[in-house]
């Protein structure tokens, strides 16, 4: 396999998002400098007798208004459709053509890719709980099959069925960019978009690429993705009160609020973005990614994995820890992870632990799922770019066993230079980014 | 500094031809048929009855004992990939905490793992009794199912299903602590995962890596889909002779099940414990179509011809050096039609005269296993120096000109290139080379 004769420094030169708290990047931003929640009751579908009845929800959004060919993407599922609005944005942040036949950006199409951590989209909910009511024989307790094949093969609709294909997000950013360099999609769970952004950098070092669009699209509010994780019990249930329900690190947390959206990065060699003259936010220069190889259904108690991800990354970046200004965390909320975290935290960074800045945005946005990690990198470009480090809110109540400086519900001003970004993902894949200020 | 060169030192393979990669390739040469009536459930009301299953299994023999509570979070496609990273393990020689735990000679913070896998349809008998509770008049309710269906799913239903799972399964039993990931581009995953893993190892974050990709598509949900989507083969009953990829007679592809695994290990790693080496990856190469029509491959192929020119680019030959093509040929007509195409864009005169070999008319579709398995089968081609005959190929479907061989040819393979796409439309390609013990080992 070829390298590049040099390796490739890596640049973010577009951002583009569409979550909870907004649907472009100041506007997320802002609301995160002023510490407000994008929680609120479930509105997409009726989920008032569920164990929890509130979520993080894309609010007033339309694929359309992001490209004149909304043809090209009828029926696409919540996931996909945001995932063509944070590509536009990041298109345009970073002077990509979407319209010309032939774009005069200086981009060639081959060498510019797509990674993406993308989830499944919604189920055909009538169609697929309907051929299973039609099929179930309940006397005897088993299927009739040819009842279910026939009813779903009456009821399903092709389009539909083919846009709950988690490749799907990728798809449609394809058939809005044009892009045809190197293609992936994946899935680890809520470290997908985190995982996306490192592979898509280690692409563009290896010299496969000049430009990707990496980051992640995920919509698991529906009925079964909310059923999953309730049964689980991984869901905070306060129910009266979702804007205070996100509480990273609070000794009161219990469990995380499930968000949807997507958040996508322009990056790309800086041979590229000097050729071409663009603006560079920030310079992507560590990835590591670790599995716990420890359970499935838990983290690894002393945090292994997750530290494993952290040490990774500062290596691969030519860092230590002492080099970190920010950590911006998973903080999931759930007792578990932030338990867990703050442990790895404290076995990478040593004496420095209790330092370094580590909130959880997640306390505002919710969590994101494939998306989270690619819209809480972005943030952390922001960060470096205000020197402003976002805080953890509902911190109302520490936990005395959870010692860090969680940056409670307060923005700091601070230089900010190096920021680490942290992503677990259930049954044990970690990723961890470090982005850097940009110097010439 | 250089990167590391990649070779494959283990296979493993879960397929309707067989629970191992040796039976796959024994049928494999036989012109054998994995395809029969499906089994899984009653076929009757689908257009085409026909699937690619594998045979009976038990999983509990696969799993070592730590790992045996975790059982009831399998789903099957779990449960398939844990087969199949089993035996590329134990056919590669290293002993992983699960194959030897008192005689590990791995560092497991150097081993990676990265599975392909698909949209993973669940169980519905197992939801069955849940969706019951929830229907009013007939119909199902979401807020009696939020209050009577949803306690009755078993506290992890959700885990059972998530796609990563394949990768987590797998590293705990082998105890795999380095890079993990899960690619989830349909078909495409298998090259995808197994190209991604190579470049970890290349670029020095790991020394060995367990590749490969699972999926089972024989499920009621998921053959809908197909049939939905026009995949699926009509009016054929026979199973001998039902998927024709680049045939004139071509309806369309039988699906089914399955999990390939290699055993990737940087070239040094390999040699310092005197592995046998099976071949060697050089190439990797993926694009994407642009083509709105998500179903169906760009009718000039242009995506998966890309693919193609970047995999032999990045293993630095020429068309000309190819000795064998294992195409993704799913006996789609119109798919199989835009893969030559893009063959022919890609390769030139070769695309005539190098000998091509699809398997999926004794192996089915298998969703993403589908790639992982077309590369097990090509590495032991390579290593056998043999390719077995296709079969159900009479005579090209317009558009096809391809050197599909249906008899047997024995020769070295200097070069061989696997390719898939997806609907969707990522495409890859892979370029595996015959191993020559020489040169340095980056």
């Amino acid at each position: 396999m070829k390298t590049a004769a040099n390796r490739q420094r890596v640049v973010v030169t577009g951002m583009g998002v569409v979550c909870p708290l907004g649907n472009d990047v100041e506007t997320l931003w802002q609301a995160v400098r002023a510490g407000r929640s994008g929680v609120a009751k479930t509105t997409i579908f009726d989920a008032s007798t569920f164990p929890t009845t509130f979520d993080a929800e894309v609010k007033n959004y339309d694929y359309r208004r992001h490209t004149r060919h909304p043809e090209f993407h009828e029926g696409c599922s919540r996931g996909s459709s945001f995932a063509i609005g944070a590509a536009a944005q990041a298109a345009e942040q970073a002077g990509i053509d979407l319209e010309a036949a032939q774009p005069a950006d200086g981009i060639d199409r081959t060498r510019m890719g797509i990674y993406l951590g993308a989830g499944e989209g919604s189920l055909d909910n009538d169609a697929f709980f309907g051929c299973i009511i039609a099929g179930w024989d309940n006397e005897r307790q088993e299927m009739v099959w040819p009842e279910t094949t026939r009813v779903a093969l009456e009821q399903m609709q092709a389009v539909h069925e083919l846009e709950q294909e988690p490749n799907m997000a990728a798809a449609h950013v394809a058939a809005l960019t044009g892009a045809r360099g190197p293609a992936r999609s994946c899935l680890t769970a809520c470290a997908a978009s985190t995982q996306a952004v490192g592979e898509a950098m280690m692409l563009i070092r290896k010299g496969d690429a000049d430009v990707m669009f990496a980051g992640g699209a995920h919509s698991m509010i529906h009925p079964l993705g909310l059923t999953g994780f309730n049964r689980l019990t991984a869901l905070s249930t306060r129910n009266d009160s979702p804007e205070t329900a996100s509480r990273p690190f609070c000794a009161s947390r219990d469990g995380f609020i499930l968000g949807e959206g997507a958040a996508m990065l322009v990056i790309e060699s800086l041979d590229s973005a000097r050729k071409r003259g663009v603006h560079v936010f920030a310079e992507l220069v560590g990835y590591g990614s670790s599995s716990d190889a420890f359970r499935i259904t838990d983290m690894h108690e002393e945090g292994r994995g997750a530290a494993q991800a952290m040490e990774a990354a500062l290596a691969n970046a030519g860092l230590t820890y002492k080099d970190i200004d920010y950590i911006n965390t998973h903080g999931t909320s759930t007792q578990e992870n932030d338990h867990v975290e703050t442990l790895a935290i404290k076995k990478v960074f040593k004496e420095r632990a209790q330092q370094v800045p580590a909130s959880s945005i997640k306390s505002m946005l919710g969590h994101l799922i494939g998306a989270a990690g690619a819209a809480e990198l972005i943030t952390c470009v922001l960060a470096i770019r205000d020197n402003l480090v976002p805080p953890t809110t509902n911190l109302t109540d520490p936990d005395p066993k959870l010692d860090l400086d969680y940056v409670p519900n307060e923005p700091r001003q601070m230089p900010v230079n190096i920021v680490m970004n942290e992503s677990f993902g259930f049954g044990g894949q970690n990723n961890v980014v470090i982005v850097r200020r940009f110097e010439d | 500094m250089g990167a590391a060169r990649v070779v494959v030192t283990g296979l493993g393979a879960v397929s309707p031809l067989g629970l191992s990669a040796e039976e796959m390739w024994t049928g494999l040469c036989a012109g054998r048929c994995g395809i029969g009536r499906l089994r899984a459930f009653d076929p009757a009301g689908f257009p085409c009855e026909l699937a690619g299953e594998v045979p009976e299994y038990r999983i509990r023999d696969y799993l070592p004992k730590s790992h045996r509570k975790a059982a009831k979070l399998m789903c099957r496609d779990i449960e398939l990939a844990i087969m199949a990273a089993q035996d590329a393990v134990v056919h590669s020689g290293l002993r992983t905490k699960a194959v030897d735990p008192d005689n590990v000679n791995v560092d497991p913070t150097r081993m990676a793992v990265n599975f392909g896998a698909g949209m993973i349809s669940c169980d519905l008998m197992e939801l069955a009794p849940a969706v019951a509770a929830a229907v009013v008049d007939g119909k199902f309710d979401l807020r009696q199912w939020g209050s009577q269906g949803l306690p009755l799913v078993t506290p992890l239903w959700l885990l059972k299903y998530l796609p990563n799972m394949l990768a987590c399964h797998v590293g705990i039993i082998h105890d795999i602590q380095g890079p993990s990931n899960t690619i989830t581009c349909a078909e495409a995953s298998g090259h995808l995962a197994v190209g991604e893993a190579a470049q970890v190892i290349a670029r020095g974050n790991a020394d060995i890596a367990l590749a490969g990709a699972a999926e089972a598509k024989v499920n009621a949900i998921m053959m809908v889909r197909q049939c939905l989507l026009k995949r699926i083969a009509t009016g054929c009953s026979d199973p001998e002779s039902a998927c024709r990829p680049f045939d004139a007679d071509a309806t369309g592809s039988i699906f089914g099940e399955g999990a390939g695994v290699v055993v990737l290990e940087s070239l040094e790693n390999a040699r310092r414990r005197g592995a046998t080496i099976l071949a060697e990856l050089v190439g990797v190469g993926h694009s994407h179509n642009v083509h709105a029509v998500y179903e169906k491959l760009e009718p000039d192929g242009k995506g998966l011809q890309i693919a193609i020119e970047k995999a032999l680019d990045d293993a630095e030959i020429g068309p000309e050096n190819l000795g064998l093509i294992v195409p993704h040929g799913t006996g789609i007509p119109d798919d199989d039609r835009a893969e030559a195409a893009a063959l022919q864009a890609a390769l030139g005169g070769a695309a005539k005269t190098v000998p091509t070999w699809p398997t999926k008319s004794m192996l089915s579709t298998t969703g993403a296993a589908s790639g992982a398995l077309d590369l097990v089968a090509a590495v032991r081609a390579i290593h056998e120096a043999t390719i077995p005959p296709a079969k159900n190929f009479a005579g090209a479907a317009d558009g096809c000109r391809l050197n599909v061989l249906t008899e047997k040819r024995v020769g070295p393979i200097p070069y061989a290139l696997c390719c898939s796409y997806t609907h969707g439309g990522q495409t890859a390609a892979l370029v595996v080379k015959h191993f020559d013990d020489g040169g340095p080992a980056d």
